[in-house]
């Protein structure tokens, strides 16, 4: 006679915070244990940061005006190769169909697949943006914790659709085209709101454009937020 | 008795598989009449105000762009509009007949922001002196187009008919839901250029060159997204019936 096998799913916030630590815990140590992903994006944002220095040419005013715009590009670009990478692992391994199957809601995935890749790209950050102040002869601002804000709400909303985008992407043909092409246009508004926000941060923000523009980038994360974590669970069925 | 069976069959089925299968489509009168009347219309249209309306104070005859140019822009957004409303049907009823309807207006409604963006450029050339301004009305419908060509890239290279329904329609969804966002980032962006102005006061005859025209691009929208659909649903049929094909001749085998 054998024992009837019960599984008791557990339901509450409980259960649905500990799926989510237990996602970014796996993508973490997956990423700790590797590197090799955190190195590539990491040289990638410095070679966009020097690719743009050549490009504009060393005139130290005209960098210093760059400085936001060139910031915030050097971060999506790199960060782009990282979301493909946070899927691909799992396919490789054939473990994201396991990933899919376990008991709880989807939407705790998503979540802790957005806080790792948060985690990853905050990281790359403390190595790019003083990066970009040295190259670009920004000097220390005073505004640096309004500046953190806006790095914070930034990447929130440059995540959150990009953990979204790439859970297509990366299961469809030609992966490494399709990301940036759908999710840089979307990726507009919060490209403007950032770097506007930041650009008025560095130079003084005698107008108070910044506080418009924060409260912009904050808006964006909200909808794109309530829109990827809606959509997430359609994306990933089957 | 056979027959309650074979329904009772049927009901078990899952529920998403409850619509009526796609048939090849067939004749329609409508379609063929209106795929004549359109461009004959059209070009009348365009023949009677290009040569009847007074040139334009200050543009001359330049003016006479906007008989195609704002259409043109009027029928993107509501091709686009129509990609959310057949997208949410597409999540809600799973029914295909949605998605192919999604996919021909973003079809037909990233043909019509290309349209849109190339005769900007031809008129802002001689009466901006550029071809490109940041312009925020420009921008924001240059990124439109971008996002749909995106979509349209989206499906072209995702295989499974199922799954690129599903993902389509959360891309056409926020896709669209983006527009409004970035058009609001007028305010905010760049406020120094001003969205080019349309003069409240047109003569009545402009004005209702501007109506028929806009009439007319309707239609072309209309008889378009369904030339498209049925190409689509078609073509759908077509791969349904090869998988058949395909299977029967496994088991026989």
């Amino acid at each position: 006679m054998a024992e009837p096998i019960v599984i008791t799913v557990q339901s509450g916030w409980r259960a649905d915070f500990g799926r989510v630590f237990a996602v970014v815990a796996k993508d973490l140590t997956a990423e700790r244990r590797t590197k090799a992903n955190f190195n590539a994006v990491v040289a990638m944002s410095a070679l966009i940061l020097l690719m743009f220095g050549f490009a504009l040419g060393a005139d130290a005013e005209g960098l210093k005006n760059a400085a936001a715009g060139v910031l915030w590009l050097a971060i999506l670009f790199s960060g782009v190769l990282a979301f493909n990478r946070s899927y691909q692992l799992e396919l490789e391994a054939g473990a994201l169909e396991q990933l899919m199957l376990y008991p709880g809601e989807r939407w705790t995935l998503f979540v802790g697949k957005v806080l790792a890749n948060l985690a990853f790209v905050f990281l790359v950050e403390i190595i790019t943006v003083p990066l970009t102040g040295i190259l670009y002869h920004v000097a220390f601002p005073e505004a640096w914790l309004q500046i953190v804000l806006v790095l914070i709400l930034g990447t929130i909303g440059f995540v959150t659709l990009g953990t979204l985008y790439a859970a297509m992407s990366s299961r469809s043909r030609s992966r490494e085209v399709l990301l940036p092409l759908l999710l840089f246009p979307m990726l507009v508004p919060v490209l403007l709101a950032a770097s506007g926000a930041t650009a008025a941060l560095l130079v003084g923000d005698a107008m108070g454009d910044s506080r418009a523009w924060i409260r912009l980038l904050a808006a964006f994360d909200v909808i794109f937020l309530v829109g990827a974590t809606w959509a997430f669970p359609y994306v990933m069925e089957g | 008795m056979a027959e309650s069976t074979l329904q009772g069959g049927a009901m078990t089925q899952p529920m998403r598989a409850t619509y009526r299968p796609l048939e090849r489509p067939g004749k329609a009168l409508w379609l063929t009449i209106l795929t004549w009347v359109t461009p004959i219309g059209a070009i009348a249209a365009q023949l009677i105000w290009l040569t009847q309306s007074l040139p334009d104070r200050d543009m001359g005859d330049l003016q006479k762009i906007f008989y195609v140019h704002v259409p043109a822009a009027k029928t993107a957004f509501l091709a686009f509009a129509w990609v959310l409303v057949q997208s949410i049907r597409y999540l809600w009823k799973r029914d295909e007949r949605a998605d192919l309807q999604a996919a021909s207006a973003a079809e037909v409604g990233a043909v019509m922001t290309g349209l849109t963006l190339a005769q900007g450029s031809i008129w802002g050339r001689p009466t901006w002196g550029v071809w490109w301004t940041w312009d925020a009305r420009l921008t924001s419908t240059a990124v439109l187009f971008l996002v749909f060509i995106g979509y349209l890239a989206l499906r072209g290279l995702t295989d499974d008919p199922e799954k690129r329904a599903r993902w389509s329609a959360a891309v056409g969804i926020l896709g669209a839901l983006n527009v409004p966002i970035v058009y609001m980032s007028v305010k905010w962006w760049r406020t120094l250029h001003q969205p080019p102005s349309n003069s409240e006061n047109l003569d009545p005859f402009y004005a209702l060159g501007k109506q028929v025209n806009w009439l007319m691009f309707t239609l072309i929208l209309v008889v378009c997204i369904a030339h498209r659909y049925r190409a689509h649903v078609a073509q759908r049929v077509y791969e349904m019936e090869q998988d058949e094909a395909a299977l029967a001749r496994r088991r026989t085998a």
